[in-house]
């Protein structure tokens, strides 16, 4: 109980004093896992309209798929991402391994299957009216679909801040992809698990604390574009 | 509202890309990939400290066991590598993934244990003290267990070559009850887990030593030819891996075998620690087993590619 507390008081001191450290951890975290969030919802909210307004064989199944993944284990992807960008790979004269660029696309595919799924959802829930109404008006398929996104611009956004909320507490990917290099990729949650490997729990404690308060945070983001 | 956070995300992810551009621009990034027992101590840190600020490079370390680190080279994934495992790093070499092997810094390993040392091994051999050990865990494994990193790690190989000094075959060993505990993690997290069982492990000296304040194990082990852990450092080979940073990786290595950077070795630890803990592998190549030209020697392997 000690040491929870302990890594309480130490989380607040390390907040208040801006260690160095731990800004530049905090922010790196931010700026990765934004910029993945961000690169999956340009592809996913597209591809989940048009999973949703086509119809073709397979449709369920499809989705049955999807949502399956969302509970991909992050090491799986990791390890994926890592034969796809090593050097010995399909894609490695990127040299994007052990880079905080290799990282934001291991975490873009991780939350993908989330976004897309969640943005079927979202999309489904959509008076149908609307979307006949803008046929009748004449409208192409891709109007017809940014104009039911934009209906559902609510749940769309909490679908995002979803898929960035997993980006951000994940470690398999951070750590098979980045390598917890020191001021280059190391990330809250790599540098948590280091700490705790390292018998440094006060700090881990204070690291994970600063991750729950950002997550804290996304939540608050959540419910209000939910109109909770 | 939406409208506010969609554009500050669009500027954050501007900022990402214009950094990622940058730092894929410089070609004065390195590499490393090591063993956790090097990074755990410290001593990488240390050297990262330095050696960026000399050249105005950033040397990127990644830490892990020494079979994933070599393999991370053998992929072509890292330019240099510093590892802890004679026989892998020979056949590393001979299968052309590394240019030279150089030995740079040395110290022993330990196996340490409960204070009270249930099993009575104090001061014996390595490999005698390991058979004692399981003899007793087998009786009775709720007092006397042994954690094994169980990783493929340097660390890892050492403890299995001492199972077969002992005459045992290890997929006897480890499979031959709840007294051997694998924890497949790194060095550090191995010593506290055996620390929390109050079980025996095999351990590099300067891991044990940096973790020392928070365990409450002593060595009971800790002499010997067999327990003898020498650190050697080998750059990726650019005909085998076009596009490693070779060049940065031979500075870096010539660096380490400097006079400098031995003194750099020779000298970690003794500030936060009272004592090194590594010694140089300058003028000991004789005791610790590397020829004179694989001993601390700068290294001109040729950077060309084909």
């Amino acid at each position: 109980m000690e040491e929870i507390w302990n890594g309480f008081v130490r989380a607040i001191e390390l907040i208040i004093t801006l260690n160095p450290e731990v800004v530049e951890i905090t922010t790196r975290s931010l700026t990765i896992s934004l910029s993945s969030a961000f690169i999956a919802a340009l592809v996913c909210i597209p591809l989940g309209g048009l999973i949703e307004f086509r119809r073709f064989r397979g449709k369920r199944m499809l989705i049955n798929v999807v949502q399956t993944l969302y509970s991909l284990p992050t090491v799986t992807v990791g390890l994926l991402v890592f034969l796809l960008i090593s050097r010995s790979g399909p894609l490695g004269s990127f040299s994007l391994l052990f880079t905080p660029s290799g990282m934001i696309l291991g975490q873009a595919v991780l939350v993908s299957p989330i976004m897309i799924g969640l943005t079927i959802t979202a999309l489904a829930a959509v008076n149908p009216q609307i979307k006949d109404t803008a046929k009748s008006l004449g409208a192409t398929e891709l109007q017809i679909i940014i104009t039911v996104i934009k209906e559902a611009r609510q749940a769309v956004i909490a679908a995002v801040l979803l898929g960035f909320g997993r980006a951000l507490s994940e470690v398999g990917v951070a750590m098979m992809i980045g390598g917890n290099i020191r001021g280059y990729t190391r990330v809250l949650t790599t540098a948590i698990a280091l700490e705790t490997s390292m018998g440094n729990l006060e700090l881990s404690m204070a690291l994970g604390i600063i991750l729950i308060s950002i997550s804290l945070v996304i939540n608050l983001l959540l419910n209000r574009f939910q109109g909770r | 509202m939406s409208e506010k956070i969609l554009r500050a995300t669009l500027l954050l992810l501007a900022l990402a890309i214009v950094c990622g551009a940058a730092v894929a621009a410089d070609g004065s990034r390195l590499k490393l990939a090591t063993t956790t027992s090097l990074q755990d101590s410290g001593l990488l840190d240390f050297i990262k400290q330095k050696f960026d600020e000399k050249y105005n490079v950033s040397l990127d370390v990644v830490s892990a066991g020494t079979g994933i680190a070599i393999q991370y080279g053998e992929r072509g994934d890292v330019d240099v590598l510093m590892v802890h495992d004679k026989e892998r790093e020979l056949k590393f070499i001979k299968d052309g993934h590394g240019l030279e092997r150089r030995c740079i810094a040395y110290n022993y390993f330990y196996i340490v244990g409960p204070k009270s040392d249930p099993a009575g091994i104090k001061d014996m051999n390595a490999s005698a003290a390991l058979a004692v050990i399981m003899e007793k865990g087998k009786a009775d494994p709720s007092k006397i267990m042994f954690v094994s990193r169980g990783d493929g790690s340097g660390t890892h190989a050492r403890e299995k070559l001492l199972w077969k000094a002992a005459g045992y075959n290890y997929s006897w060993v480890n499979t031959s009850g709840p007294w051997y505990i694998e924890s497949g993690q790194g060095m550090g997290a191995t010593l506290n887990m055996a620390n929390e069982k109050q079980a025996y492990t095999l351990t590099d000296t300067s891991t044990f030593m940096a973790y020392q304040g928070n365990l409450t194990l002593v060595p009971l082990v800790e002499n010997g030819a067999d327990l003898l852990n020498v650190y050697v450092v080998m750059a990726v080979n650019p005909k085998k891996h076009p596009g490693v940073n070779c060049e940065l990786a031979n500075e870096f290595i010539n660096y380490l075998v400097s006079d400098e950077g031995q003194q750099l070795i020779a000298s970690y630890g003794q500030e936060k620690y009272g004592q090194s803990l590594f010694s140089p592998a300058k003028g000991n190549c004789a005791l610790i087993g590397c020829s004179s030209a694989e001993c601390a020697m700068p290294t001109n392997a040729s950077c060309a590619m084909a």
